[in-house]
């Protein structure tokens, strides 16, 4: 707190980091909405026009459907395929891996936590053309394993995605005594896997949900590492696209942004998802 | 909050009230012992608390009981069985934490059933149980709502009734009332005393408030360092400390100086009865209780002059602080209609009740 005259002279306290009013809120909005928004019309502007004659039509969106498009784009869909299977298998690794792990550390292991958040943070500290670099050499061994589908890349995107999904989890994990929970659990004749399913994950379902969308939105969104391992997603795919029909790779990326946009809105409106009653 | 007279129609199962016996549990933490070779036996249905200061290792003891944490060595039996390595959920207990550990996502009804749930009991049998454990506590028409629409004490009588529910041998309260305001954390000890000797449970209640354990213990067990250092009826630890520590700590005392003399120690002239082990002759910290000091008139013989440094009025009596002749702080138990002013003189009569003694340098 500091203290500044008012009209009348007098001194009057201020809060130094409040939270902004009403009216200031909705003009940062505002303009940062207008900074993101304005792009994103050109996109949709783009996906409209008529070649160069300046006109706009609705073919370069109903081609979509056409079967003639659907042997030229063949490839897009099937990139699109696999980045959903990435996104799943992604999402199996949070949950099957590191989930329990944290659980696990928070529960029996705390002195463990720094080490684990450390690990977890490492990955958006290392430029993804770097990571890369260390990357192919692994999956040289990773494909003479378990072959060179697609989804073997969600090893890398399960490293990749790390401090995001650590980070929602992590939070829930902080905001829930799961130690005394699991521990009223386990005195109710529970055990462990019972105390996890029927009292941890319920308690934990927002962060799991958060984590879980935002590997799913980082993963649509990642291009440098399949680029560079030779692999085909979405957005390799919307590359290689735009380089002859730019029209669809930008409908395909507006698509791909309206996904991303509805996963992050879900992780909001569970933020505020409150539990059946009024808060007394 | 308004509490409801809870109804009793839970039916006590007969001899559900289990033997507990600790025998030289030991425990550490680190370097820390925890536990320094605990020895404890309860008798079926007997209620008793543990009491001490922090890190007493009062709370580690329950928790070994439970299960929530392993022994170093010793054994830990529940009607003579074993079951040291025998996991939390298997061992038949219920258990009340200090925070509020009902499940959020959880209504009360649900909270309840948990256990009888996770013991397969059929679906309509678990709600009946549920429902009369309830009505036990009071919360007969609380079922429906969640843990945070009700009140800590409510919170807590729920998590009584979950832990109640599945009819364990041993409850264990690990300081369920210290979360709560004053009143209703009185109202609710007693309803925990009365429920449990109803059901015949038996009891470990883990405490660092004296006056708790004194009120609702069959017998107190006073921790200090990961030892107990007496357990006894509340009368006996009152009356007859077995050292100053408990004496100290149960109640409150000022400690005068004094002399022992002969087996007794001499306090301002008078001489008073020695509790506890015989002690050689030389200083000695005596520790006397306030209701042991009268007030007296000067011309009483023993009466030693004081000045009055503060007095709280407690409602049915009244305690006064003096300071002696000596610098010494001594305070006193009366009536409340004496009312000393702060700086006043009186005269103080110390009863001839034994007292515990502990060593000073002369």
């Amino acid at each position: 707190m500091t203290a500044v005259k008012n009209d009348s002279g007098r001194l009057a306290a201020v809060r130094i980091g409040a939270e902004p009013n009403h009216v200031v809120r909705w003009i940062i909005l505002g303009v940062v909405g207008l900074v993101f928004a304005f792009p994103i019309f050109a996109m949709v502007e783009f996906t409209f026009r008529d070649g160069l004659s300046g006109g706009h039509t609705l073919d370069h969106w109903t081609g979509l459907f056409d079967e003639d498009a659907a042997r030229t784009y063949r490839n897009l869909f099937t990139a699109i395929g696999n980045s959903l299977l990435l996104a799943v298998v992604t999402v199996g690794i949070v949950l099957v891996v590191l989930l329990p792990t944290m659980i696990l550390v928070h529960l029996q292991f705390p002195r463990l936590r720094r080490v684990l958040e450390f690990i977890c943070i490492i990955p958006i500290t290392v430029p993804a053309i770097v990571l890369v670099v260390g990357l192919a050499p692994v999956y040289s061994v990773v494909v003479k394993v378990a072959g060179g589908s697609i989804w073997t890349l969600a090893f890398a995107y399960g490293i990749t995605v790390l401090p995001y999904a650590y980070r929602a989890i992590q939070s829930n994990l902080d905001a829930v005594d799961v130690v005394t929970l699991s521990e009223a659990g386990r005195t109710l004749s529970a055990g462990w896997g019972r105390v996890l399913w029927f009292v941890l994950l319920p308690n934990l379902k927002r962060g799991v949900l958060a984590a879980s969308f935002i590997s799913v939105a980082v993963v649509l969104g990642e291009f440098t590492i399949a680029s560079l391992l030779n692999r085909v997603n979405l957005q390799t795919a919307l590359l290689q696209v735009s380089q002859s029909d730019p029209y669809v790779a930008v409908i395909f990326a507006l698509l791909a942004l309206a996904l991303a946009f509805v996963l992050l809105l879900s992780i909001g409106r569970l933020g505020r998802t409150r539990r059946t009653g009024s808060e007394s | 909050m308004t509490l409801t007279a809870p109804t009793r129609t839970m039916a006590a199962e007969p001899g559900s009230g289990a033997t507990v016996e600790l025998r030289d549990v030991v425990k550490s933490y680190g370097g820390v012992q925890a536990l320094s070779g605990i020895d404890l036996v309860m008798q079926p249905g007997e209620f008793v608390a543990l009491l001490g200061p922090s890190g007493c290792g009062k709370t580690t003891a329950l928790r070994a009981l439970s299960g929530l944490e392993t022994i170093d060595s010793g054994s830990i039996l529940i009607d003579g069985v074993d079951v040291a390595s025998t996991p939390t959920n298997k061992r038949d207990i219920g258990m009340v934490f200090q925070s509020y550990s009902l499940f959020p996502h959880m209504t009360v009804m649900e909270n309840v059933e948990f256990g009888l749930r996770m013991r397969r009991v059929a679906k309509a049998e678990r709600a009946t149980r549920a429902a009369e454990a309830l009505e036990m506590v009071g919360l007969g028409s609380h079922g429906a709502r969640f843990a945070h629409q009700l009140s800590g004490g409510q919170q807590q009588r729920v998590a009584l009734a979950r832990a109640l529910v599945t009819r364990p041998r041993v409850l264990l309260l690990d300081e369920p009332l210290s979360a709560l305001d004053a009143k209703v954390r009185v109202q609710l000890r007693e309803e925990i005393r009365r429920i449990t000797r109803d059901l015949g449970i038996t009891t470990v209640f883990v405490t660092h408030d004296q006056e708790e354990a004194l009120a609702v213990a069959d017998r107190v067990a006073v921790m200090r360092a990961g030892r107990i250092e007496q357990i006894g009826t509340p009368r006996e630890l009152y009356a007859t400390p077995a050292n100053p520590f408990v004496a100290d700590f149960v109640g409150l005392t000022s400690r005068v100086p004094g002399e022992v003399v002969g087996g007794e120690v001499v306090v301002h002239g008078i001489h008073l009865p020695l509790l506890g082990e015989p002690q050689p002759d030389g200083p000695v910290f005596a520790l006397i209780r306030p209701e042991d000091v009268a007030l007296a008139t000067a011309d009483r013989a023993g009466a030693i002059g004081a000045t009055v440094v503060s007095s709280s009025f407690l409602g049915s009596l009244r305690r006064t602080d003096f300071l002696l002749p000596d610098g010494t702080l001594i305070a006193v138990q009366h009536d409340v209609n004496d009312q000393p002013e702060v700086g006043e003189t009186a005269h103080l009569l110390l009863r001839m009740a034994p007292v515990a003694a502990s060593t000073r340098e002369q």
